[in-house]
């Protein structure tokens, strides 16, 4: 019989017909327990803030199911997760992490880092390695020294600390121009006659904001499941307290996330055709 | 079948699997393995014959002699062995498919409330087998579920949702289910039985107000577990056929906001019509629910003010004379 792990093309030729060993096929009729809700997420980590960005359209083949639908979910502490791929599998994923760094801040009486997080991620995702989360997440959140962080995953756990990432349907679209606007690939400083590469870091977030909806306004150009609106949220540091204002409250240490984040949204629109 | 070297029958039923003791042995017939017979010192000529006969008897060989399946019944003999049986690798599966299936729901938020309408016709395949089933729940005081797909599934999920009323239910507490509740219990079970790969084979849309702010709610889950919201909803031939239409006047919550209930009433009745028209599994009798924050209205209609007319100019998809 051939193994599970055999390699998709690779043939095994017996010489003779072996004996069946095991039920040649299952009997049941075909149904998939996964769908593709297109859309598509960005993530982008800067010196003192994180974006993540989505759009909002769902869809499911042909139709549109919403235009309303967020991909980018607050899971407490000051960190944010983008999900794209199957809604429901991405709904219940963020509701899970929501859930344990929720359970974290009770149990440990302060806010989870979001290293610590991105690992308890993979593994959320690793324990479901035969039956695999439909999401490709990203996860963001400023780190112990109050750092962008962007983590990027693949559906059965694989992560990585990135300083940008575009996922979901139009991700082919928006990585390529992530590489040259973002991280500033093929780009050389002005007058050194293409001898001196320009150094990627250092971006003004409202310079980073603008690249964000430059790269969704041409992702809906060219990608018919991306489209709507978009959801931008940032994770940045709060703002100092203005001199001399009085708190309005007593603030408990505490209650501030590991790297100082506050998460803010804004919904803006995109091409609805 | 005398002569045959105990050696061998080990061999013959450990391979066959069958594992029967020596003491049954010789019993013509019993089992396949036995049906066979054959002497150690004539293996290899065997081996090497077309004639799969007993070289001294002239009876036919009915056991494989080749020795990655021996002493199984030949296939060409008995025809291939029926695995099916055997423990798969696969994970237990209950998948089933959708028997007796009722067709699109549509919902539509208006000014104060929703509207939600869904046909009172439950096929069988393409055979009208029920003329009288009513697809719309309604759960509590202020909230209304309609579905499509599967029939009993969806009375198994009454059946849930009445359990499920009656176990919330604590009069003195002023606490209630309403429709986002009602909405995310469904969307739970629906998830989870998706995950036990037995899914619920339902679309629903699930429409409420509430009794305070009077905001409408609707909401849509399927079989999947996948959930939306958006002001005009619809499930199966409803998502290609009316959707668009309902989409033209309410883009958006706020022009949902702005639509009165007449104007609702009159949208829902224009798309219960195309669906009459064009969609084959629908009905000409419809259920209807109005929830407001003062509770629910139903009601039942049937299509009227039909013309046939247009179908006079389709053509090229039946046998007439074109």
């Amino acid at each position: 019989m051939a193994s599970s792990y055999m390699l998709p093309g690779a043939q095994q030729a017996p010489s003779f017909h072996s004996h069946p060993s095991t039920a040649s096929q299952p009997r049941q009729h075909h149904w998939s327990p996964y769908t593709e809700n297109g859309g598509v997420i960005l993530g982008i980590a800067g010196k003192d803030y994180v974006i993540l960005a989505g759009d909002t359209r769902s869809s499911e083949g042909y139709s549109i199911n919403t235009r309303t639908a967020r991909k980018i979910f607050d899971v407490g502490s000051g960190l944010v997760l983008g999900v794209v791929g199957m809604s429901a599998d991405g709904e219940e994923l963020a509701r899970r992490v929501a859930r344990k760094i929720d359970d974290y801040k009770r149990s440990h009486d302060k806010h989870i880092t979001v290293n610590a997080a991105a690992v308890m991620l993979s593994r959320i995702l690793y324990a479901k390695r035969f039956f695999p989360y439909y999401v490709q997440p990203l996860l963001g959140g400023l780190d112990e020294n109050g750092v962008g962080a962007i983590y990027t995953y693949d559906y059965v756990g694989s992560f990585e600390r990135e300083s940008s990432r575009a996922f979901g349907a139009a991700a082919s679209l928006i990585t390529p121009f992530l590489d040259n606007q973002i991280n500033l690939k093929n780009q050389f400083e002005p007058g050194s006659n293409g001898e001196v590469p320009r150094k990627p870091g250092d971006m003004p977030r409202e310079t980073v904001e603008k690249i964000v909806k430059d790269a969704f306004t041409s992702a809906v150009e060219r990608h018919i499941e991306v489209g709507d609106g978009l959801q931008l949220v940032t994770v940045m540091r709060a703002p100092p307290r203005a001199e001399g204002a009085e708190p309005e409250e007593e603030e408990d240490e505490r209650e501030k996330t590991a790297g100082g984040g506050v998460i803010s949204e804004v919904m803006s629109e995109l091409k609805k055709d | 079948m005398c002569c045959v070297a105990p050696d061998v029958v080990v061999v013959a039923s450990r391979v066959a699997g069958l594992g029967l003791g020596s003491g049954s042995f010789g019993i013509r017939n019993q089992a396949r393995v036995h049906e066979t017979t054959t002497s150690p010192t004539s293996l290899s000529t065997l081996l090497a014959s077309t004639e799969h006969q007993e070289p001294h008897l002239g009876i036919p060989i009915k056991m494989n002699q080749f020795p990655h399946g021996w002493g199984r019944p030949r296939d060409d003999v008995y025809g291939a062995y029926d695995s099916s049986y055997l423990n798969s690798s696969e994970p237990t599966s209950h998948t089933q498919r959708p028997i007796v299936t009722g067709t699109s729901v549509l919902g539509l938020k208006f000014n104060g409330g929703v509207i939600i309408a869904a046909d009172n016709i439950a096929s069988y395949g393409s055979l009208a087998r029920y003329d009288n089933v009513e697809r719309l729940l309604q759960v509590g005081t202020h909230t209304i579920v309609g579905a499509g797909g599967d029939i009993s599934d969806m009375q198994h999920l009454h059946l849930l949702l009445d359990n499920l009323l009656i176990k919330e239910q604590y009069p003195a507490d002023d606490h209630s289910l309403y429709a986002p509740q009602v909405h995310t219990y469904i969307s739970r079970v629906l998830y989870q039985r998706r995950n036990k790969f037995d899914p619920l084979w339902n679309s629903i849309l699930t429409a409420g107000a509430d009794p305070k702010t009077s905001e409408p709610f609707l909401s849509y889950v399927d079989l999947r577990g996948t959930t939306y919201s958006a002001p005009a909803l619809a499930t199966g031939y409803g998502a290609h056929l009316a959707v668009p239409i309902l989409r033209k006047h309410v883009p958006d919550e706020e022009s949902a906001a702005s639509l009165s209930l007449e104007e609702a009433q009159g949208l829902i009745e224009e798309c219960m019509k195309v669906l009459w028209y064009r969609d084959a599994r629908s009905g000409v009798s419809y259920s209807w629910a109005v929830v407001t924050k003062d509770g629910v209205t139903t009601g039942n209609k049937k299509i009227e003010k039909q013309s046939w007319k247009f179908a006079e100019m389709i053509k090229g998809y039946g046998a007439q004379n074109i």
